[in-house]
């Protein structure tokens, strides 16, 4: 076979170019022989061009084989680099690989984290962040928000009730939403809230459901608010959670304190996923707390900052967050 | 909601695809959770029975030849109903197959070649069980005579159910064709109504029967039709698979009628057998306290006086809108039938139903709200059914006994302007008109707008907001344009408390805590394990907690912390930095409890994570001490830390923190846990220093704070240099820093004291320590000379040894 003799084998550089290596160790030697190995006009190269006159299976078992001497001996080269740089380290070097000295290593837990980073959206379009109590009345909590008491609607929102002898009003919010009531009442339009707070409902627990957990609630109220003013608000929303390529849906929902009724939500792999409950405040709602509803609109909103980490952080178990497992909590 | 499409089909056309229909319902608000595909299974086919020969080892085995339209097949059948001639489902190896002998309904199996008796048999020929779409599986399935063979058997039997989630303000959906309705209304496709005409040749009704309702608030119309000369027997079966792909078990033709009219148009029925009914008078009056009823399950019912029966002169023979009597049941020999179509409270029926346990599909419509108009369309669909399937003829007229007439047609205004108010913009006058009438509302166009007679099967709609809604949901929410808020920004209101809180949790994340958040309620037992503040008052008990482990609403956050200290022990070899800040529940009385916000921390495990520059100390009290000052530093607080007695920490090893500048208000507290309490807590660490602070006292020192004096404020720094003195001290063991810092600081001069070291062991006298602490001499109007300094450090290290006996080390 004549047109090997061409070329030298790939075996034999492999044992020079290793053996040469190996025997060079200052920057200087080893720069000789990385032009004298891999050079534009080295050996392995030479190889490599001289590939055009072999036959078609020689050529391509040869140059497979040469290839991957390149990347052997750039990798070897490489290591022996750093070997002859540190070798002629300057005095009183340290070992800068060792780890540093940090100070501490806190953070905040996930649920904070979500209810900060929705909370500042709001607060960045003019909502201010307030909060109200956890153990309200059902005056509060389903009356003015017009759930009559045995309405089949109040069956969305299974309550936990206070313990009492004297009265029976008592109860675990079950939703934010009392919040809208309460702010109504006390202050005249404008009005742009956002309240998170604990939550608590009368249900069993499993991977998807919680009895405790975070809500924000939404609240905007002046002359002149639109659906159009809700559409518009909530999808800057989630363009600043969920990034600006997000594409986010709205459709027709039922919630008795607003009408008409919107249900958000995005896209996640391709399927739907809800993100929060809308709509524009009820006129009976409005009158409720003492409003000209002829006068005034507004919109409110309320989601679940726990459901909106666990699908961006791909937690399969919301009972993970109130569990304090530093293995989960230490993720965020 | 489940809603058949072939039977949907029979109202409106629908030529979307099933996937694009879904989701406009859902967009519109009635959400279709899933689409549920029967009868469509592979490798069946519509088949012909050629032969049907017995089995030569087996009598009730037969050997069956198939024409499957891709040529014949020999299969073993052990069904009594074959016959030569017979269309039926063929599956040929390789289908898979409901199993019909699993226990797990929705178990399938993989048909295969078997020998069956010495027989190979090619295939199978199903049963309703064994093609999923019902339970029977005493005989095959045998199909019209018309079917063709080889038709994939999906095309004959195949059904796609939309199970839709209704919302709570829809009970029109909950019969087909009020979501077929909608399907119009999204398609455009015009609705084709069910028929109700019908011949009535019969004698009055009147002369038959009679009813009164002696409790009107509970029935506001109850409407009746007679049958006589009806023949009880199985219903077409048409009518049972529009039953059986909706779950629901066939039983006799009057029966399956009123329920499939109550699927169909949402009004729940009842049928009686007139004969049995006592003077053939029906009375619609509240339940006797401790009456009783057997109803149609055989089941004797107690009943309590707000339940609303049916009942004649002598006896209960039905709970109104629940559960029939058995004493009036139809039965094979039933000739005359009184059909029921009445409207009963909501709230009522629903709250008898649940004190019975008695959940039905009429209970599911009645609470939701029916509007009384729908019960006369309900009762003239059911008769005209029972008319054409069980024959007999209908008495002439109805009974219809309305004493809530004249409440029921509501008209509303929608105004041109209100809709843009709204909405932000405004529907072109015909979109709006489209729509309306595509959804039957009636309208009259007016100067303002329109005047629109709400139909009586939308009880949701009741004003304008309701109609600017439907308008909206179905031209679709995404068509309406997208605007930001415009107007007046509210005045900012300062939050103090909430902005406290969130700076304190700020200043011990970046102590390198890590915060928690627990469960707002506990056990009384698990409070118990911990003291409580003086002040926490009763607390707050739940009447119907989700678990005994949530009975009570927690009054302190030690309980939590020290849970989380202990639980992560087991599991986590690091350092353990907890915090948690949140309300606890205290002083329950008359109104609300308070809901005081706390904030509770616990160190405990190793003070650093392993490293290579750490003596791997275990973390302790001055940990804890030093998260709280840092967020005491950062609030502006000055405090001091006395010691304390409290149940929870280890006595001479706690303290309490006073703010000697507001009362010696006691803002919070930092100890070591005592062994008796944490050993309770089964932790695999030996110990945990906790701290604890009360942000509403914070708050008040903070909004108390008198800073005219210039307090908290920049004060400009001494440019002259300072001295720096190292003394070695040796006091009594009993003598602390803070004494001997107090002493030093004394001469204003001085300007820092600092301890570097405390040391006892050896080369300090037993019962002595020895204590290093650097001086800073420094005088904002000249430069000390060492002479000054010297004199300072001699009058001070007199004071010293006067007041604590303090030994200069030499």
């Amino acid at each position: 076979m004549p047109t090997t003799q061409s070329s030298e084998s790939v075996e034999k550089l492999k044992a020079d170019a290793t053996r040469a290596l190996r025997a060079a160790d200052s920057a200087e030697q080893l720069e000789a022989w990385r032009v004298e190995y891999l050079g534009r006009k080295g050996r392995l190269t030479s190889v490599l061009r001289a590939l055009g006159s072999l036959e078609i299976k020689e050529r391509k078992a040869v140059g497979a084989a040469a290839n991957r001497l390149r990347t052997e001996l750039e990798s070897l080269f490489d290591e022996r680099l750093l070997q002859a740089k540190s070798n002629t380290a300057p005095a009183g070097s340290i070992d800068i690989t060792l780890p540093g000295r940090k100070s501490g290593s806190g953070g905040l837990h996930p649920s904070t984290q979500m209810i900060r980073e929705i909370t500042q959206a709001f607060n960045e379009m003019g909502f201010q962040t307030i909060e109200g109590p956890e153990i309200e009345l059902e005056r509060y909590n389903f009356d003015l928000l017009n759930i009559p008491a045995d309405h089949p609607a109040r069956d969305q929102w299974d309550t936990i009730w206070v313990d009492s002898d004297s009265r029976s009003d008592v109860l675990l919010r079950t939703h934010t939403s009392p919040m809208q009531a309460r702010v109504m009442e006390n202050t005249d339009p404008p009005i742009r809230v956002v309240v998170p707070g604990k939550c608590y409902r009368y249900e069993s627990t499993d991977a998807t459901h919680e009895w405790h957990f975070n809500q924000v609630e939404g609240l905007a109220v002046d002359e002149g608010i639109t659906f159009a003013d809700l559409k518009g608000t909530l999808y800057e929303f989630a363009r600043r959670i969920f990034g600006p390529s997000r594409k986010v849906r709205f459709r027709c929902d039922y919630f008795p304190f607003v009408e008409p009724g919107v249900e958000m939500s995005v896209d996640w792999n391709g399927e739907w996923i809800e993100i929060l409950g809308a709509g524009m405040v009820h006129p009976k709602v409005l009158k409720n707390v003492g409003y000209d509803s002829d006068k005034y609109t507004g919109f409110a909103f309320g989601m679940g900052p726990e459901r909106i980490s666990m699908l961006q952080n791909d937690i399969s178990d919301i009972r993970h967050f109130f569990r304090n497992d530093l293995r989960f909590l230490t993720q965020f | 909601m489940k809603v058949p499409v072939s039977w949907m089909k029979e109202y409106v056309d629908i030529e979307i695809s099933l996937d694009e229909l879904a989701d406009r319902l859902t967009m519109a608000g009635n959400e279709v959770e899933s689409i549920d595909r029967t009868g469509w299974i592979d490798n069946v086919v519509v088949g012909r029975v050629q032969s049907v020969r017995p089995h030569p080892d087996a009598d009730r085995l037969s050997l069956v030849t198939v024409d499957h339209g891709d040529g014949e097949a020999d299969v073993v059948c052990g069904a009594p109903n074959v016959a030569e001639g017979q269309k039926i489902a063929y599956a040929s190896i390789g289908a898979v197959l409901f199993d019909a002998y699993a226990d797990e309904p929705s178990k399938t199996r993989k048909l295969k070649r078997s020998k069956i008796r010495g027989v190979v048999s090619n295939g199978m020929v199903c049963s309703v069980r064994e093609l999923g779409i019902g339970d029977d599986h005493e005989g095959i399935l045998v199909l019209d005579e018309g079917a063709r063979v080889g038709t994939p058997i999906g095309e004959l039997i195949g059904e796609s159910i939309l199970d839709i989630e209704l919302t709570p303000n829809r009970p029109d959906c909950l019969g087909i064709v009020g979501v077929a309705r909608d399907v119009a209304a999204i398609t455009g496709n015009p609705l084709r109504e069910p028929d109700t005409t019908y011949e009535s040749t019969g004698p009055d009704v009147n002369s038959l029967a009679s009813v009164g309702i002696a409790d009107p608030d509970l029935c506001p119309r109850y409407t009746a039709s007679v049958i006589e000369g009806v023949k009880i027997g199985p219903s077409p079966k048409w009518l049972q698979e529009r039953l059986l792909a909706l779950g629901e078990r066939p039983i006799n033709s009057i029966v399956d009628i009123t329920n499939f009219v109550m699927f169909e148009l949402g009004q729940p029925l009842h049928a009686f057998d007139l004969d049995k009914v006592v003077d053939r008078k029906v009375i619609v009056r509240r339940a006797r306290a401790g009456e009783q009823l057997v109803t149609l399950d055989d089941r004797e019912r107690k009943l309590g006086d707000e339940m609303l029966l049916i009942a004649d002169p002598e006896r209960g023979i039905g709970l109104a809108g629940v559960m029939g009597g058995a004493n009036t049941e139809i039965s094979e020999t039933t000739t005359t039938v009184f059909l029921e179509s009445a409207t009963f409270h909501g709230v009522n029926n629903r709250q008898t139903a649940r004190a019975l346990e008695l959940s039905s599909q009429a209970t599911l419509r009645f609470e939701k709200g029916l509007r009384s108009g729908l019960s006369e369309v309900g009762l003239r669909r059911a008769t005209k059914l029972i008319l054409e399937i069980a024959g007999g003829t209908a008495a002439s007229g109805i009974i219809d006994v309305y004493p809530g007439a004249g409440e029921e047609q509501q008209s509303i205004e929608l105004n041109r302007d209100h809709i843009k108010k709204i909405l932000g913009f405004e529907f072109e006058k015909s979109v709006v008109e489209t729509t309306l009438k595509s959804l039957g509302f009636d309208f009259r166009e007016r100067d303002f707008g329109w005047q629109v007679d709400i139909p009586y099967w939308r009880p949701d709609v009741s004003i304008p907001e309701d109609l600017v809604e439907e308008l909206a949901r179905i031209i679709g929410y995404d068509n309406i344009p997208t605007t930001t808020l415009s107007g007046r920004p509210p005045k900012w209101q300062p939050q103090p408390a909430m902005q406290l809180r969130r700076r304190v949790t700020d200043v011990l994340v970046g102590a390198g805590m890590r915060e928690t958040i627990s469960y707002s309620a506990t056990t009384a037992a698990g409070e118990a394990r911990v003291t409580l503040p003086d002040d926490t008052g009763v607390g707050v008990g739940l009447r119907n907690p989700v678990s005994a482990d949530f009975a009570v609403m927690r009054r302190t956050l030690r309980e939590a912390i020290l849970s989380t200290v202990a639980s992560n022990s087991r599991t986590w070899r690091g350092p353990i930095a907890v915090f948690e800040a949140g309300s606890v529940f205290l002083k329950y009385g008359e109104g609300l409890p308070e809901e005081r916000q706390m904030v509770t921390g616990a160190f405990a495990g190793p003070r650093n994570d392993l490293h290579w520059d750490d003596s791997g100390d275990t973390s302790d009290f001055y940990d804890a001490k030093g998260a709280l000052e840092a967020t005491l530093d950062d609030l502006g607080i000055t405090a001091v830390f006395e010691p304390v007695e409290d149940g929870t920490f280890a006595p001479g090893r706690t303290a309490i923190v006073r703010v000697p500048g507001a009362n010696n208000l006691a803002v919070g507290i930092v100890g070591e846990v005592s062994d008796d309490v944490f050993s309770l807590f089964d932790a695999e660490v030996e110990s945990v220093a906790m701290f604890e602070l009360d942000l509403a006292v914070c708050l008040k020192v903070v909004q108390g704070a008198d800073n005219s004096d210039g307090s908290g404020k920049f004060t400009e720094f001494v440019r002259l240099p300072a001295s720096h003195r190292d003394l070695s001290l040796v006091v009594d063991s009993g003598v602390t820093v803070g004494q001997i810092v107090e002493i030093a600081g004394r001469n204003r001069i001085v300007t820092s004291a600092t301890v570097f070291d405390v040391f006892e062991g050896k080369g300090v006298p037993e019962g002595k320590k020895a204590i290093a602490i650097r001086l800073v001499y420094q005088s904002p109007n000249k430069t000390l000379t060492a002479d000054q300094v010297g004199k300072i450090e001699q009058q001070t290290l007199k004071q010293l040894a006067n007041e604590l006996g303090a030994e200069l080390r030499v």
